[in-house]
């Protein structure tokens, strides 16, 4: 066809588009790693750690290749070598050892791989895994968190910031404030649980090492991998279509793709390993549980004198992750004292990892509960207390906001929640069994973007073609680039063609940090200009399509520098809840999350990405809770009949909406990010529900009906003995 | 997985003899806990003898004027019968209380009494276990029990029965009807389950390869004024922290019958016959059914994380038997 000028009067951004892919989802036509047919497909078995710190003496594995259909075992012993020992430029770190699979006898946790079984059938792979003997030399383990363990340390890292931010004098604040909060808060270690558990097959062809995987970024899981097994980039590609959710767990490198690599390498077939629930909870990284102390001293108006948060988490012994807890308090309120530190404490487990909105969620929990406290000694309503604390600029960092629209969000949620009709007074509202209380929490999350590159091509048939290394989850990210991309260009959604999940694409960034939709786009976008200044009108499109390519580095790191400021997504979250005070038992009733996170591309797929966050609050709230077994080391109940989420009959007419937020002048892209927005705030907003219904505060999660009951029987007692 | 046999059995004594002739053998009936047990190595059949298609599948009236339930009944197909709607609406209750509708629809009545504890020492091979690998040791004890036992356990485990169509069962009086080869037997569900003692791999009285055939329930009238109430640590799809149900036949203010059973609470559903021996013939109020419950939870010996299910439950019994009050007078 020949280029015409003029505008086709097409608008996608704003509108609903449902999935591009949806229909190959729904009717089992999308594949996923675990499904891909290959040919004289192998299937390997991970065999985990049953010790929880020492080595390994001896692998038995002879009995076990005497076993049906059984190929090989591959161990400590025997294992390729590879390098783990090279810097992953997105964290600034080598990757956790955890990677350097099978590289030596020692077992720093339960759970650690052990041997992988590789077998001619899934089920024959299982079986040998589980007959495999594998001797261990026993060390002593220590996995116990605790808030006065005095081998804490502040951590500073490339990717969560300063481990310690400090302003002011904060005992001298505390002292001369008319009202002081001072509270411990803890959460409890939390698994991602994406739906489909991680596999990957791989396999060598023609020279190239082909990788079918579920991961968040196949282009950088394709540069690891090289690294790792001393290869030319050129020769890895890895792919990953479809995914069945990531939430951080899905990030970085891990033991499936590694262990697929190793066994295909070494038996030169293919070769897949899929992960177990059981395994998923051991092998890919999990939330930290978390000890947070806040203090928040306040003037008799509610002007705060004194923030101090102080998060610790624990890691393993193997890699150092910091859960960036004081992320909120650094942003959300100003103090004359302000003081955070993210601690951690090195202990006999597995490595945590980013898991949603990785430091907000919990940190939000304890300093959205501590200001509802603030708000209960002081009198004053939470929404009123939290906009008389608005900063004007970034407590922290001193840098003014991009946009700050936190005001608007609570105030449109007070009118459509009905929070004007709300009696601050706790305990006193029944409905039969059930008291009744409503609370509210704010929230925000960061704003960031990566280098991306993207290739656009316009084809001679009138469509056009988008490559990008962009990664779709299960967000709908595939379809707000289409919309994105058809924008710009002009055109409809249905005129654009796109190709993701692929290292064989234009390099981006992984899905990660809610930055994929800003950054992705942002290359999509600077590609299409490109593209128009290179499509004369009247000049006829040649068989190969004519393609323009972008590169954002020197925008982003541009924008950075020239225009350094606070860039954040905001919220307000409002939730009713009900607790049945003779069994402890607690609903939520309602749920409203309102939220200021620039232009939304999808309104479709962000609601559902919202609401989908404010569910995970839900059962953050009331039900989530890995428990780890002092004796073993591992984790009690590692399934999804023992490690509670939301069922639906727990998630009530749950609603998200938005403000409109104008772009900010100053950014070229213009969009922000919501993917883990929804989730930070709605576990406080609960919880202080939760203490508005019965007038007890829970400082633990999840409110479990036990610990409803225990602190009814113990406030009652307290009561009595007073 | 184990690599396994599968037969179709035809009929009861065919099921029968093929489980005698193979003591690595197992029956399926909806295979809603076996396979998953299989799938985590728990349970290793070497053969799967299934019954699903026998003909147990029907609820009739008994001679004595009670209701028989076969023994491959669904859990759905329970709870939608007319007449254990109407006359045991507890057990109704209790089955849809249970598991997801998908569950129901294949689970059936033998499967739901022979179903093993949820403890998730249990299912994990990579931990101790006296009831899966006797001698190992009970964790629970010391380490995560917040849903335990509270009565009846021992030093060797505190792991709790799951089921909740069984409590409602319990507390009906069900008799529970088996067959062997060398002939048929009964068994009272409350000398079904063995004490836990030193063999918790040990659950019931059955023989060694019986076959569940059916369950019969007794005529009772008080069985008709009856309630379930289950608490779980979500809205649904969880098994219970506590559990109850209720029967309560009241005349003039004075308790003239009643039953009670706990679920939760113990290796098997607990039927609370020290609480009932104290309300017949008692004022029925808010006070006699406390200290009723007082009653049989003295026996209670709770655990360091578990002394809320001692609350949990006398506040049921209050609860259930007021609402039970209120709605058999109206």
């Amino acid at each position: 066809m020949t280029v015409t000028a003029g505008k086709e009067a097409t608008r996608s951004v704003g509108t609903g588009l449902t999935r591009v892919e949806g229909r190959e989802k729904v009717t089992g036509a999308a594949r996923y790693a675990a499904e891909v047919p290959f040919p004289d497909l192998a299937h390997g078995w991970l065999v985990l750690s049953t010790a929880a710190r020492g080595r390994i003496r001896s692998v038995e594995t002879a009995p076990v290749l005497a076993m049906p259909g059984v190929l090989e075992v591959l161990h400590h012993g025997n294992a390729l070598p590879v390098d783990a020992g090279f810097v992953i430029p997105l964290l600034g770190t080598p990757p956790d050892s955890l990677v350097a699979l099978f590289q030596d006898d020692r077992i720093p946790c339960a759970g650690w791989p052990a041997a992988l079984v590789v077998a001619e059938t899934s089920e024959q792979a299982r079986e040998a895994a589980e007959a495999l003997v594998v001797h261990y030399e026993t060390e002593p383990h220590d996995i116990l968190l605790s808030g006065d363990r005095p081998d804490a340390v502040a951590l500073d890292s490339q990717v969560t910031g300063p481990g310690v931010t400090l302003k002011g004098d904060l005992e001298a604040e505390l002292a001369a404030s008319s009202f002081v909060v001072d509270a411990q808060y803890t959460t409890p270690q939390e698994h991602h649980n994406p739906m489909e558990p991680h596999a990957a097959v791989a396999r060598w062809h023609e020279g190239t090492l082909e990788v079918v995987d579920a991961n968040q970024g196949s282009g950088y899981i394709a540069q690891l991998l090289a690294q790792l097994f001393s290869l030319d980039p050129a020769t890895v590609r890895v792919r990953a279509e479809h995914v069945g959710g990531g939430f951080g767990g899905k990030g970085q490198i891990s033991v499936h793709q590694v262990a697929a690599v190793m066994a295909a390498t070494k038996l030169e077939r293919p070769v897949r390993v899929v992960l177990t629930r059981r395994q998923v909870f051991a092998l890919t990284g999990y939330r930290s549980a978390t000890v947070q102390r806040v203090r928040l001293g306040a003037d008799a108006d509610g002007r705060l004198r004194a923030l101090s948060h102080r998060c610790l988490a624990m890691t393993s012994t193997t890699y150092d992750f910091a859960e960036p807890t004081t992320a909120v308090a650094r942003v959300m309120y100003d103090a004359d004292a302000h003081h955070t530190s993210n601690e951690i404490v090195r202990l006999d487990v597995p490595t945590p990892s980013f898991m949603r909105s990785p430091g907000e969620t919990p940190g939000a929990f304890a300093l959205e509960c501590a200001m509802d406290e603030l708000a209960e000694k002081s009198g004053i309503d939470p929404i009123e207390l939290r906009i008389r604390n608005e900063p004007e600029r970034g407590p922290v960092s001193g840098l003014p906001f991009s946009s700050r629209n936190v005001v608007a969000c609570f105030q449109e949620g007070a009118r459509r929640f009905g929070w004007s009709e709300r009696d601050p007074r706790p305990g006193i509202r029944r409905d039969g069994r059930w008291l009744i209380g409503t609370g509210t929490a704010a929230a925000t999350h960061l704003v960031m973007s990566v280098p991306s590159t993207a290739a656009v091509t316009a084809e001679p048939d009138g469509t056009f073609t988008v490559r990008i290394g962009a990664s779709d989850i299960g967000t709908g990210a595939r379809t707000t680039l289409t919309m994105i991309a058809a924008e710009a260009l002009d055109v409809v959604p249905d005129r654009v063609r796109i190709h993701i999940g692929d290292s064989s694409l234009p390099p981006a960034v992984i899905a990660l940090g809610s930055t994929g939709t800003r950054s992705w786009g942002w290359a999509i976008k600077i590609a299409v200009d490109e593209l128009r200044n290179m499509l004369i009108p009247g000049m006829t499109i040649p068989p190969e399509g004519i393609t323009a390519r972008s590169d954002t580095t020197a925008a982003v790191v541009g924008l950075m520098q020239n225009a350094p400021k606070e860039r954040h997504t905001y919220g307000a979250h409002f939730a009713e809840a009900a607790v049945d005070t003779t069994t402890g038992e607690v609903r939520v009733r309602r749920m409203l999350g309102v939220f200021a996170a620039g232009p939304i591309v999808n309104p479709l797929t962000a609601r559902s990405q919202l609401t989908g966050g404010m569910i995970w609050g839900i059962s953050m709230a009331l039900h989530e809770e890995a428990v780890l077994d002092e004796v073993t080391g591992g984790i009690v109940g590692a399934d999804l009949a023992s490690y509670h989420i939301a069922a639906h009959a727990d998630v009530p007419k749950v609603e998200a909406t938005w403000v409109e937020e104008p772009p900010d002048p100053d950014d070229p892209v213009g969009l922000k990010g919501i993917g883990e927005l929804g989730n930070v705030g709605p576990a406080a907003a609960i919880a202080n529900a939760v203490w508005h219904a019965t007038g007890v505060r829970h400082r633990h999660l999840p409110i479990r009906p036990d610990r409803v009951l225990s602190a009814l029987s113990d406030t009652v007692r307290g009561k009595a003995t007073r | 997985m184990k690599e396994f046999q599968y037969q179709r059995a035809g009929d009861v004594p065919g099921a029968v003899a093929l489980l005698a002739a193979d003591p690595e053998a197992r029956f399926l009936g909806g295979g809603t806990n076996l396979v998953d047990l299989m799938k985590c190595g728990v349970e290793r059949p070497a053969r799967l003898v299934d019954i699903r298609r026998l003909p147990l599948d029907r609820i009739e009236p008994s001679r004595e004027g009670g209701l028989r339930i076969g023994a491959t009944v669904t859990n759905s197909d329970l709870a939608a019968h007319a007449e254990v709607r109407s006359r045991y609406p507890a057990l109704a209750q209790a089955v849809l209380a249970g598991a997801s509708g998908q569950l129901r629809n294949m689970a059936t009545v033998g499967g739901n009494l022979l179903q093993r504890t949820r403890c998730p020492y249990f299912a994990d091979l990579a931990k101790p276990c006296n009831k899966r690998a006797p001698g190992s040791g009970c964790p629970a004890i010391t380490g995560e029990h917040h849903n335990h036992a509270i009565l009846g356990a021992s030093d060797h485990c505190v792991a709790t029965h799951p089921s909740d169509m069984g409590v409602a069962l319990t507390a009906f009086d069900a008799i529970v009807q088996y067959e062997t080869a060398e002939g048929p037997g009964e068994l009272p569900l409350t000398e079904f389950y063995l004490p836990v003692g030193d063999s918790p791999h040990r659950e019931t009285a059955l023989p060694p390869g019986a076959l569940i055939t059916g369950v019969t329930l007794p005529p009772a009238r008080v069985a008709a004024n009856s309630r379930y109430r289950k608490v779980r640590e979500r809205a649904s799809y969880a098994f219970a922290m506590g559990s109850i149900a209720a029967a309560l036949d009241v005349r003039d203010g004075i308790v003239h019958d009643v039953r009670l059973a706990f679920g939760a609470v113990a290796s098997r559903p607990w039927r609370a016959r020290a609480a009932e021996r104290l309300l017949v013939g008692r004022p029925a109020d808010a006070e006699a059914f406390a200290a009723a419950a007082d009653a049989e939870l003295a026996a209670a010996r709770p655990l360091a994380g578990n002394a809320y299910k001692v609350t949990l439950i006398r506040n049921l019994v209050v609860s259930e038997l007021t609402t039970l009050v209120q709605e058999g007078t109206r």
